[in-house]
């Protein structure tokens, strides 16, 4: 019997010669990744458990990237931010990505592949749960909490229980020129649920996996937690190492799953025939298309986070808001600081990008999480009563967005922003006028 | 930390399905500190403040976890539909509930960090249920969780249902979270004491 790709990943990384779904293994860890909001604890329980004088495991391995809430002026959350900068400072850390310095990036989970630490074959763990995002380049990626971070600072190792593998085939050869892989998954979340991949992998694999760019893929595996998944995975080809050589000269082992592999499950989706979707307030399952829900009265767009906020991302957005206005309060924050240069050097008719968010009348921010996660009252974006919007993010639970009395549809930046121009939930067909049959 | 294999008792506190992170603990609390003694205590007073109040202390609703004013809660042990714990990655989660007061949830499922986190990091323990009991349940009822004959007992209500054995996590909850099972087991050293 074969393995699968993630059950590879962890045999390789436990020493074993095979591993079985189910397994607790214990893992070497090739990178460990966390934030502002979960870096400051996982350094206290790692000082706690370890003693005050402590070193890291390996400081080539552990990455800071302070993302959450960083332009506020909330105390509490500049005290975590020093906090980590004290860390990295007595830790000699090569790879902490600093507020207020060139160094700083933004969105931990653009972050990492922009900075070369996406690799396939690699296990990667990060205190967040969207880590699952670097699964699309072939890598084993999943969110854990503090302690669990805290113990990796020390051992360089982690349990874990070796998943079950959920695969979803691809047919087609290219997607729609209406349809972003934001659809593909709401679909697949909406069909399986929040819980239908709980503890499991979700593999995307078939032939149309070669129509879906890295970011693409980004997008499918980046909300394989919003079905309870583990991780979400891609095999590499060569797309993902076009990408990967492009960032980093670090050696890699590409691993695939094999013919013979089990499965829990295979789903078929042929992505031609596919439609524009949205998840419905409160769940990201609550799924309609676009065309059910045409009409709906918002108040709000949102274009950013790590699941809607790369350069893909705007420039879809840009090819429906240039020459047009918008109509609701639309917000734009791109998900790193190079996307936000991406911004200015991209182009579209040869007019740069954000001179398009401009004249349409968006409001931009700087490279953060905003208002993805509500965060402090401050918060550029955020959803502070009532509001109905319509947002290329990842979640839409009560108050996830801010106040619990806001409803959020979840979508792609297509829709988000065909929605931004009319006032109103819009398909985006409405606007990509030579697709419409 | 979480005593092992002892009765667990105390109120029941009802809630439905998806239960996600942010209800659990909203993101805008997330900012205090989980070591300051008194910084921590914002997670009781704010642990649950993110589900809807028509839905918060099941089948009448409207019963925050923590009192108005207070940073504790009355209520011991959660029950709760599918689910529970979806969303984000944030040990604060667990966290919150446990400086709540909270010792247990009863849940049929769990999203897999908050399960993985509450164990790991010995915050409280979460039961499986072999039925979803959130309907059969009221806010308020004394409850008894027999550890050692794997049932709930509901002591208001006079009846009890089964609930399943904690299986290969049953090690590491016992020991009280992964670093004491890892001292246990040799993987990581003993404390060094803390000198002041």
């Amino acid at each position: 019997m074969g393995m699968t790709l993630t059950e590879k990943i962890l045999a390789n990384h436990s020493g074993r010669d095979r591993v079985s779904p189910g397994d607790n293994v214990w893992v070497d860890v090739d990178v460990l990744m966390t934030h502002d909001v979960c870096g400051p604890p996982a350094i206290g329980i790692f000082k706690h458990q370890f003693g005050e004088d402590a070193r890291v495991w390996d400081k080539e391995k552990l990455v800071i990237i302070p993302d959450h809430y960083i332009f506020t002026t909330d105390k509490y959350a500049n005290r975590n931010v020093d906090i980590l900068r004290a860390f990295a400072a007595d830790q000699d850390l090569p790879y902490f990505y600093d507020v207020g310095t060139d160094s700083y990036k933004g969105v931990c989970h653009v972050a990492l592949p922009e900075e070369g630490f996406t690799r396939p074959g690699e296990v990667l763990f990060g205190t967040d749960s969207h880590t699952c995002t670097a699964g699309a380049f072939g890598q084993f990626a999943t969110g854990i909490g503090n302690t669990d971070a805290a113990f990796i600072m020390g051992t360089g190792k982690l349990w874990v229980k070796v998943p079950e593998t959920m695969r979803f085939v691809f047919e087609g050869k290219k997607l729609p020129p209406y349809l972003m892989a934001k659809d593909i998954i709401l679909q697949i979340i909406g069909d399986i649920g929040t819980d239908g991949a709980t503890y499991r992998a979700m593999e995307f694999a078939g032939p149309g996996i070669k129509a879906f760019t890295m970011e693409d893929r980004m997008t499918l595996t980046n909300m394989a937690i919003e079905a309870g998944g583990k991780n979400g995975v891609v095999e590499p080809d060569e797309i993902t190492e076009e990408y990967v050589r492009s960032r980093t000269n670090h050696p890699y082992t590409k691993v695939y799953s094999d013919p013979d592999a089990k499965y829990y499950s295979e789903h078929y989706y042929n992505i031609e025939e596919m439609v524009p979707m949205v998840a419905k307030p409160h769940s990201p399952d609550n799924k309609a298309t676009v065309e059910e829900v045409e009409g709906t009265w918002l108040n709000r767009a949102y274009i950013g986070s790590c699941t809607g906020g790369k350069l893909s991302d705007f420039k879809a957005a840009a090819e429906i808001l240039h020459g047009n206005k918008v109509k609701l309060d639309t917000y734009i924050v791109p998900a790193t600081t190079e996307i936000a240069r991406g911004l200015e050097t991209e182009t579209h008719f040869g007019i740069p990008l954000i001179e398009i968010f401009r004249e349409a009348g968006c409001s931009i921010g700087n490279a953060s999480c905003a208002a993805c996660l509500g965060g402090p009252a401050d918060t550029f974006g955020r959803l502070n009563s009532d509001e109905v919007c319509i947002s290329s993010t990842n979640r839409n639970y009560p108050g996830r967005m801010g106040s619990k009395q806001a409803q959020v549809y979840l979508a792609s930046p297509y829709s988000v922003a065909a929605s931004a121009v009319t006032g109103v939930i819009t398909d985006p067909r409405v606007f990509i006028q030579e697709t419409v049959i | 930390m979480t005593q092992a294999k002892k009765p667990i008792k105390g109120k029941a506190f009802v809630l439905g399905k998806n239960i996600d992170t942010d209800q659990i603990i909203p993101a805008a609390h997330l900012v205090y500190s989980l070591e300051d003694p008194e910084e921590r205590k914002f997670y009781g007073k704010y642990a649950l403040s993110g589900v809807p109040a028509a839905e918060s202390g099941l089948p009448k609703g409207n019963i925050p976890l923590t009192r108005e004013g207070m940073t504790e809660s009355e209520f011991a042990i959660i029950v709760a539909s599918d689910n529970f714990g979806c969303g984000s990655s944030r040990e604060h989660a667990p966290a919150a509930l446990e400086i709540a007061g909270i010792k247990a949830i009863i849940s049929p499922s769990y999203a897999r960090i908050f399960y993985r986190n509450s164990v790991d990091g010995g915050f409280l323990i979460p039961f499986e249920s072999v039925e979803d009991l959130s309907s059969r349940i009221n806010t308020g009822d004394e409850l008894e969780i027999d550890q050692e004959n794997h049932l709930l007992k509901n002591l208001s209500q006079n009846t009890e249902y089964p609930i399943k054995p904690l299986g290969s996590v049953a090690d590491i909850v016992h020991a009280g979270g992964i670093f004491e099972y890892a001292r246990q087991n040799g993987m990581v050293p003993k404390r060094k004491p803390v000198t002041e």
